[in-house]
């Protein structure tokens, strides 16, 4: 995918986050979550073209899951640990959780543990920019931007201008064929 | 640091990057500690066990609470004082808990070298919360958080250390740590409490508590015993708050009005440190001891990561 | 001290001043508690007291490092008052007053209250020594920085020693944190045992028990060694023996902070003297009287600038104390009053010159405890010394200054004395006047 495909499915996305809130009521109750790194310019973008409709801009927190890992034992460590910041009380809240990619699913179970631990939200939406299958827990994409069917080798990696690449794309690394 | 080190015994040991580490990922941890669900499973399922050898109310408090908000489990265990009293050794003590297989054994003991010793024979992790003299790791990591928290940095700031160098493990770990992030250190005391060849440790000496505080960003006061029986190194807690203590008038006159004041605990009030002074303006000693969880919970988070290797892959989402 | 307002001239004497290299006949004119001129030649201010001096030596006044002035505690034996008295008479402006009163000078109180006796005497300047450990008793350091506030100007627990290693470490070190040196009184109380004199061939005879000169040395090298590993200031309060002195000159090369005084009875007498005086115990003090080989070695050392100072320990004790059976009797002898004549005669004898004489007894004292005065350089203290040193007089105990009689020089005729004491400008002796 290249920056203008990027940022049509970023529209899309946030077309139909809007639409389904508005079916709900719950536009004025929206707020996002993006997962660091990846997630967190998607969640931004996504709320900011909310705000171009409705006027104000839901509130943003970011997530940092390395404490929420469930394989510590076998990987050992992170020593880097980023920043979580959700300052937003979470009850009566519909959370669109953001992230860049989707895979075995691990990822979005540990924000779930770490953001139940901040509040009780009325519901969690998960909005993913590539949702490329190979799921190992029982998690699905409300929104998702594109759907890549790849081998289980491959590295699918998501650029952010925001995260300093010269410009967004999506990439597939082709790795071992396992 | 992790990588390299199954245990955290001294801070010799560590290398500028490495403490750097543990006080970023220190940020990380207190952050936790400010939300309303105190609670990470990180270490879920993980035993951290308190041998002490010593009473200590707060530093062990400190490594219990730093465990269970990790989710770890926490057991404390208080054994009688030395080897030679009635009673299991420091090793059969040892090996009797290490069959209860605890993934990390916090030591705290009055010999110097006693958490090196079990090190050598037990197979989990060993933490010294303080062994002897010798060294106090966790403390000189918390004061060196606690020092970047306020100033940003330490590249270029003088630390005044004041008291009963020859006994402290806390001036000990001190030098062993500002220094590699930036600091100068200035130990402050009367002659008879500064051992000998400190200086080869990195600081420069003073016995006048006036030039010592001078100019400097931070003092750290430490907790004087007059209890030392059979050498005793000044006549009375009388004479070494008059010439070493700090009170109100001296802080006032003598500090940068910037400059912060530290003190390990417990205090000692109207001996190193009055009572104005410790709950004044310039203290950062509660910031010190809120510090203190942060900073023992990226501690024990850094050694309960099984294999231990540091893997710089990315993780699969 | 009053400062007198009144301008005094000494006309016609010698003056010797070591300290700032003068030594001939001078005019010294002092004037509002201070040191005026010192010149060949100097015009006497109208309504200025004349002091004739001629034939007379115009010193500055002598510093005593060791004093025992028994108050508080003690007033039987000595007090400020009769103690300061003793020393102008003798030419001694300033004295060091040691800390095994009663109670011992361990605190401000004790410290200020012999600073008020001193001031209210309006005699010789006292600077006390405050004691090195709680009570003298050995086991805790005093409190250093009270003593120096209140004035003391060095540390000892002179009448003991500090036994304890350890003890005298801590001491050498403590002392450092606020600039004042210990004075040590040097004896291994183990060696000593029961010893009442030198041990020796005298006290074989004598059927006397002795202490070897060795229970001085071995705390001499003890305390110098420590001096390596602690740093600080270390005096040596009354040497006595050949091995203090060869201690001290070794130490003194290498360059350590070490400075000595010795006792006049010690430069003069031996302990065959003690069998002369028939069991006398006026000739029993501690330190005891050493061998002939002993006072050489002390001579020569205060001749060649080992020894800093001469020091009486003048030590008054009453009569129902020393004249008892030698072993029963406490020790120590008077010093004040007949310091100057009996080491003068040791000038007459060759040992010393008079230039050094002098020195050992002003600004060589003064140095050893960092003392103001030892000089009359223009603008000093005006505590100056006028001394006939051909008078001839015979030492009379009931006719001294001192409360107390027990001095090994009674009967004896000395030659030299002192006939004028100013301190601060104010006339406090003169021989012949109405007492």
């Amino acid at each position: 995918m290249n920056a203008e495909a990027v940022q049509r499915a970023v529209q899309r996305i946030s077309h139909e986050v809007l639409e389904r809130a508005r079916a709900q009521g719950a536009v004025e109750k929206l707020a996002f979550v993006g997962i660091r790194r990846g997630g967190v310019p998607l969640a931004e973008r996504i709320r900011a073209e909310i705000a171009k409709v409705t006027g104000a801009p839901p509130p943003l927190g970011t997530l940092d899951i390395a404490l929420y890992r469930d394989d510590l034992a076998s990987r050992g460590a992170t020593p880097v640990v980023g920043p979580t910041d959700v300052r937003f009380p979470l009850e009566g809240r519909t959370i669109v959780l953001a992230d860049d990619v989707l895979y075995t699913g691990r990822t979005i179970r540990a924000a779930l543990s770490e953001l139940v631990d901040f509040g009780r939200p009325r519901q969690v939406w998960l909005a993913v920019l590539v949702d490329r299958g190979g799921r190992e827990l029982p998690i699905t994409a409300d929104f998702a931007g594109v759907r890549l069917d790849v081998a289980e080798g491959d590295d699918v990696q998501v650029r952010w201008r925001e995260n300093g690449a010269a410009e967004d794309s999506v990439v597939v690394l082709e790795g071992r064929k396992p | 640091m992790i990588g390299r080190h199954r245990h955290l015994i001294a801070l010799e040991d560590l290398s500028r990057e490495e403490i750097l580490q543990v006080l970023d990922l220190a940020v990380s941890m207190k952050e936790v500690l400010s939300r309303p669900v105190k609670k990470v499973p990180s270490l879920r399922g993980k035993n951290v066990v308190n041998l002490f050898f010593e009473t200590s109310t707060r530093t062990r408090s400190s490594f219990e609470i730093a465990a269970k908000v990790l989710s770890a489990d926490a057991l404390n265990w208080t054994a009688a004082q030395s080897s030679t009293t009635k009673g299991e050794t420091l090793l059969d003590t040892a090996k009797n808990l290490e069959a209860m297989r605890p993934d990390i054994l916090v030591v705290r003991h009055s010999a110097s070298g006693a958490p090196q010793f079990l090190a050598q024979h037990v197979k989990c992790s060993v933490v010294s919360a303080g062994d002897g003299a010798h060294e106090h790791p966790s403390q000189g990591l918390l004061d060196c958080y606690t020092l970047r928290e306020r100033f940003g940095s330490l590249e270029g700031r003088t630390v005044a250390i004041v008291g009963d160098i020859s006994h402290s493990r806390v001036a000990r770990s001190d030098l062993h740590s500002l220094p590699k992030l930036g600091a100068k250190v200035r130990l402050c005391g009367p002659p008879t409490m500064i051992p000998q060849g400190v200086e080869r440790l990195g600081a420069t000496v003073h016995h006048d508590l006036r030039t010592a505080v001078d100019g400097a960003d931070a003092v750290i006061m430490l907790r004087i015993q007059h209890e030392r029986i059979g050498d005793p190194l000044i006549p009375n807690t009388r004479e070494y708050s008059k010439y070493w203590g700090l009170n109100a008038k001296k802080a006032a006159e003598w500090l940068k009005p910037e400059a912060v004041i530290l003190h390990p605990g417990p205090i000692n009030r109207g001996v190193e440190l009055s009572s104005d002074v410790a709950d004044g303006p310039r203290s950062v000693i509660l910031d010190q001891v809120q510090n203190g969880v942060a900073v023992r919970m990226a501690i024990l988070y850094l050694l309960a990561g099984g294999a231990g290797e540091d893997r710089a892959e990315k993780v699969p989402a | 001290m009053s400062n007198d307002s009144g301008v005094i001239v000494i006309q016609g004497g010698r003056v010797l001043d070591p300290a700032s290299g003068v030594d001939g006949i001078r005019t010294v004119v002092l004037r509002d508690g201070k040191v005026a001129a010192v010149a060949e030649r100097a015009e006497a201010p109208a309504g200025a007291r004349i002091v004739d001096a001629r034939g007379k030596w115009v010193t500055p006044g002598f510093i005593d490092l060791h004093v025992h002035l028994r108050e508080p505690g003690q007033e039987y034996k000595e007090n400020v008052a009769t103690g300061t008295r003793a020393a102008v008479a003798g030419g001694f402006t300033a004295v060091c007053a040691m800390p095994n009163t009663v109670p011992a000078n361990d605190n401000t109180s004790v410290t200020e209250l012999m600073l008020a006796r001193a001031t209210a005497a309006g005699l010789a300047r006292v600077y006390p020594v405050g004691a090195v450990t709680k009570g003298r008793k050995g086991e805790e350091l005093a409190e250093y920085g009270e003593l120096k506030a209140a004035g003391c100007v060095a540390l000892s627990d002179d009448g003991s020693p500090v036994m304890s290693s350890a003890m005298m470490r801590r001491a050498l070190e403590y002392s450092r944190a606020f600039g004042l040196p210990v004075a040590v009184h040097e004896e291994d109380l183990h060696l000593v045992g029961k010893g009442v004199m030198n041990e020796g061939p005298v006290a074989t005879r004598m059927g006397l028990k002795g202490a070897p000169a060795q229970a001085e040395d071995v705390m001499v090298l003890r305390d110098i060694s420590l001096l390596e590993l602690t740093g600080g200031r270390l005096h040596l309060c009354h040497v006595s023996t050949a091995g203090s002195v060869r201690a001290l000159r070794e130490a003194r090369r290498r360059g350590l902070p070490v400075t000595a005084e010795v006792t006049p009875h010690h430069l003069a007498l031996t302990d065959e003297d003690v069998a002369r005086s028939n069991y006398d115990p006026d000739f029993k003090m501690n330190p005891p009287l050493r061998s002939s080989e002993d006072v050489k070695a002390l001579r020569e050392g205060l001749a060649d600038g080992t020894i800093d100072a001469i020091a009486t320990d003048h030590a008054p004790h009453a009569p129902e104390e020393k004249r008892l059976e030698f072993d029963a009797a406490m020790n120590g002898v008077l010093g004040l009053e007949t310091a100057f004549p009996v080491c003068l005669d040791l000038v007459r004898q060759g040992v010393l010159t008079e230039r050094r004489l002098v020195e050992a007894l002003t600004i060589g004292a003064a140095r050893c405890f960092g003392l103001p005065g030892g000089t009359l350089a223009v603008g000093a203290p005006a505590d100056v010394a006028v001394l006939d040193p051909s008078l001839s007089w015979v030492v009379d105990p009931m006719k001294g200054f001192s409360k107390s009689r027990n001095t090994p020089w009674k009967g004896r005729t000395l030659t030299g004395r002192c006939t004028h004491a100013f301190v601060g400008g104010r006339l406090v002796h003169e021989e012949g006047a109405a007492r």
